[in-house]
């Protein structure tokens, strides 16, 4: 579904992602952890289509084809999505308006019929319920005044609806108390099938105990340095990441 | 005869009596202005001698002033000696849709203007279409049926002399400014608006249904009255794109407001803004006020994306004790369009309230400001207003400007200002794309929310299509 081959990125002139390697099959759950400026969260706007940052060498491959100029808009309509670390507001624009563009947009894209207003609801109502959110998110403008848990939830809820073929989430964990987590795990566990697949950006081995994953990358000073199964995300939680450092100097 | 032909039968015969009759029709005044010039207008339009020497006096008074200097914007001053100030010279006839820019019909398609409509707007000969014929008649039926009174001016003078007279200049008077003053000595036409008492207009009155008299001119003058205790939702203008060879439009809206009644006003003004390097544009200066007596209320709510310069002010005179006044706006200027537009608040009776939204959309190398008053008199005992002028700025090129004035003589009187000059960011715009939205519909989106405290305010309908014009005018402006 996804490959990226020895991908070199930067931002003004400062090269951020150094040579990542990755291939990631349908029905694969992928974590990708990392200390801080790593460039975890570069990757996924990398991968997203970001037109901030200059890509020096490498590919990005969706089912084989090269997305590298493909404008963001275009991979999301190839069932790209990405949970933002730091979602934006945008005032005066309800969550159920945004998401019914969205969606639509998508489906306008495929030559798909947009979906009505009815279908529509009945639709964010169920997945509303699987993430107990309280259904008046809907009229509320998008991630205005939200709590930095609520902006997490909202982004798996659009995540639901849109139905990604791939999908990254980019620290949706922290800020997430507890039971947020395991409402969003479960929210992800309910769509997790082998018609998609997941990267989750995390810090934490908690999340990884409530949606496991297949593999584990560390990535670190733009390079992922180790690949595991779920026991090396254990291992860096008893450990941190020291000794990976210790090991690349 | 049948009942079509009675329909067309009725709207052309009316046609005939209030627009201009035949042999008049190639008639055009020489360009000019003169005394002369002003009694030929009113001699062809049969007036009565009354209004001829309103007319005049007008003339007398525009003849002494100076035009304005102040606003924020700049243009070369039209030459007042090279107008012609009567032209009842048909349009131009176009044959079919074929012969009309297609960029224009590019935007009625985006727009989704039905196909009549289309040719309704770009000038385009067409048979009488039984429908919206029909809907207009039926629509002048229930307005008769109250009592409503719902013509053009020329007809009014002509049928409803006692209530012109009565107000025609009394909240907007000759002397009020120049444009104001020349409106009055060389109107050719507009709107004529009478609610009786204790009546609710049943529905939004549009200019839109004078079918039989589109084109009412570069001086347009309307007066609507509100009678004790009524209500009147009226809606001016139109979203499609309107050229016009004039390219000066001094316009002049009075609205009355009596004890109790409540006027809503809403303008879509999309005229011509000139090219994208800002030529050929419509200058649009327009005087626009409201008086509200005890309890009455006039909402004023407007949309601009239109005119290569606008200069516009609608305002209220809050005179009743406990009246109302409301202005919601949003002006998009975007290439080099300039708009100083905002609203004049005068509280005059006790505990009278206003509440002003501005939201200015600045794009290309275009120039926004608002231009607000606030004026509590030594009465208004316990007046309040809320102001809130907001700017948003795409790209660097624009400029948004706020100047507020505030003038307070009653120290019961309270008033708040809040002011925000925001961007749109790449941020939100990459958030959008995230989600499938193109650049411009991201940006529409986020306009569009930006806008909704005053879109909210349009009727329903007209507020979608707003929406649509909305987007339209920011085409070309990402990146
Ligand atoms: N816009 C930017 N300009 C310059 N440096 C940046 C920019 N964005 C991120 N960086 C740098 O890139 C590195 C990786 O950042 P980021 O991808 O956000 O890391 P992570 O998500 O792993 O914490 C950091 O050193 C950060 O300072
Ligand atoms: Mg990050």
């Amino acid at each position: 579904m996804l490959e990226i081959v020895n991908l070199h990125a930067s931002i003004d002139n400062k090269v951020i992602l150094n040579g990542i390697n990755l291939k990631i099959n349908l029905g694969e759950v992928h974590a990708i952890m990392g200390p801080n400026g790593s460039g975890k969260s570069t990757l996924s706007n990398v991968i997203a289509g970001h037109d901030g940052y200059d890509i020096i060498s490498g590919d990005i491959l969706f089912d084989g084809e090269s997305v590298l100029d493909f404008s963001p808009e275009k991979r999301a309509h190839l069932g790209l999505f990405l949970s933002f670390q730091y979602p934006v507001e945008i005032p005066g624009i309800t969550v159920s308006n945004f998401i019914r563009t969205a969606l639509n947009e998508i489906r306008k894209a495929k030559g798909e019929e947009p979906l009505g207003a009815s279908p529509m609801l009945k639709m964010m109502r169920e997945k509303m319920g699987v993430l107990e959110m309280d259904k008046g998110f809907l009229s509320r403008s998008l991630n205005e005044g939200f709590s930095g848990g609520e902006k997490k939830r909202n982004e798996i809820f659009q995540m639901a609806m849109l139905e990604p073929k791939m999908a990254i989430l980019d620290e949706t964990d922290s800020g997430l108390d507890i039971d947020a987590l395991r409402i969003v795990a479960n929210g992800v566990n309910s769509l997790r099938s082998n018609r998609n697949t997941f990267i989750i950006i995390t810090h934490y081995q908690r999340l990884l105990d409530y949606i496991v994953p297949d593999f584990v990358h560390v990535l670190f000073n733009g390079k992922i340095v180790k690949s595991g199964d779920k026991e090396l995300a254990i291992e860096l939680e008893k450990r941190g990441y020291d000794w990976i450092k210790k090991e690349q100097e | 005869m049948s009942d079509n032909d009675k329909i067309i039968d009725e709207v052309t015969s009316s046609d005939y009596k209030y627009g201009f009759s035949t042999q008049l029709d190639s008639d055009t005044l020489k360009p000019g202005l003169s005394e002369d010039v002003i009694k030929q207008i009113s001699l062809k339009k049969n007036e009565p001698q009354w209004m001829t020497d309103w007319r005049l006096d007008a003339y007398q008074i525009w003849k002494e002033m100076d035009e304005p200097e102040w606003a924020n914007v700049n243009y070369s001053k039209p030459d007042f000696q090279k107008i012609s100030y009567y032209s009842a010279v048909k349009k131009k006839q176009i044959d079919s849709l074929d012969e009309v820019d297609p960029e224009l019909l590019k935007t009625f398609e985006k727009l989704g203007i039905s196909l009549d409509e289309q040719k309704r707007l770009s000038g385009v000969a067409m048979d009488i279409v039984i429908d919206s014929v029909s809907v207009a008649t039926t629509f002048k039926k229930t307005l008769k049926e109250k009592g409503i009174i719902f013509c053009s001016m020329s007809e009014a003078i002509q049928e409803y002399p006692e209530l012109v007279k009565k107000y025609l200049g009394t909240v907007v008077p000759k002397s009020d400014n120049y444009y104001a003053a020349l409106n009055s000595a060389v109107f050719t036409d507009g709107s004529f608006c009478y609610i009786p008492k204790d009546v609710r207009c049943p529905m939004e009155l549009s200019t839109y249904f004078r079918i039989n008299e589109a084109g009412t001119g570069q001086f347009e003058r309307t007066l609507l009255i509100a009678d004790q205790g009524s209500y009147v939702s009226y809606l001016e203008g139109c979203t499609a794109p309107q050229r016009d060879e004039n390219q000066l439009h001094a316009a002049v809206v009075e609205l009355v407001a009596m004890d109790d009644s409540e006027i809503k006003y809403s303008t879509v003004q999309n005229w011509f803004p000139g090219d994208s390097t800002g030529k050929g544009g419509v200058f649009n200066f327009v005087t626009k006020r409201g008086v509200c007596e005890e309890r009455a209320k006039i909402s004023w709510t407007q949309v601009e994306t239109g005119s290569a310069v606008t200069w516009k002010y609608p305002s209220c005179i809050l005179k009743g004790d406990n009246s109302i006044g409301e202005f919601y706006s949003v002006a998009l200027t975007n290439n080099f369009q300039q708009a100083d537009t905002g609203t004049k608040m005068l509280h005059l009776g006790r505990n009278t309230k206003s509440t002003i939204i501005s939201k200015g959309i600045s794009a290309g190398h275009s120039h926004n400001s608002y231009r607000g008053l606030v004026r509590m008199g030594p009465r208004a005992k316990n007046a309040r207003n809320f102001s809130q002028c907001d700017s948003l700025l795409m790209g660097d090129k624009c400029g948004a400007h706020t100047f507020p004035y505030i003038e307070v003589k009653n120290p019961t009187a309270k008033m708040e200002h809040e002011a925000t000059t925001s961007k749109i960011g790449e941020d939100q715009i990459f958030y959008c794309q995230q989600r499938g939205l193109s650049p411009e519909a991201a940006i529409a989106l986020i306009v569009n929310g930006y806008c909704k405290d005053v879109l909210n305010q349009l009727p329903m309908e007209f507020a979608v299509e707003a929406q649509k014009l909305l987007a339209i005018s920011l085409e070309g402006s990402v990146g």
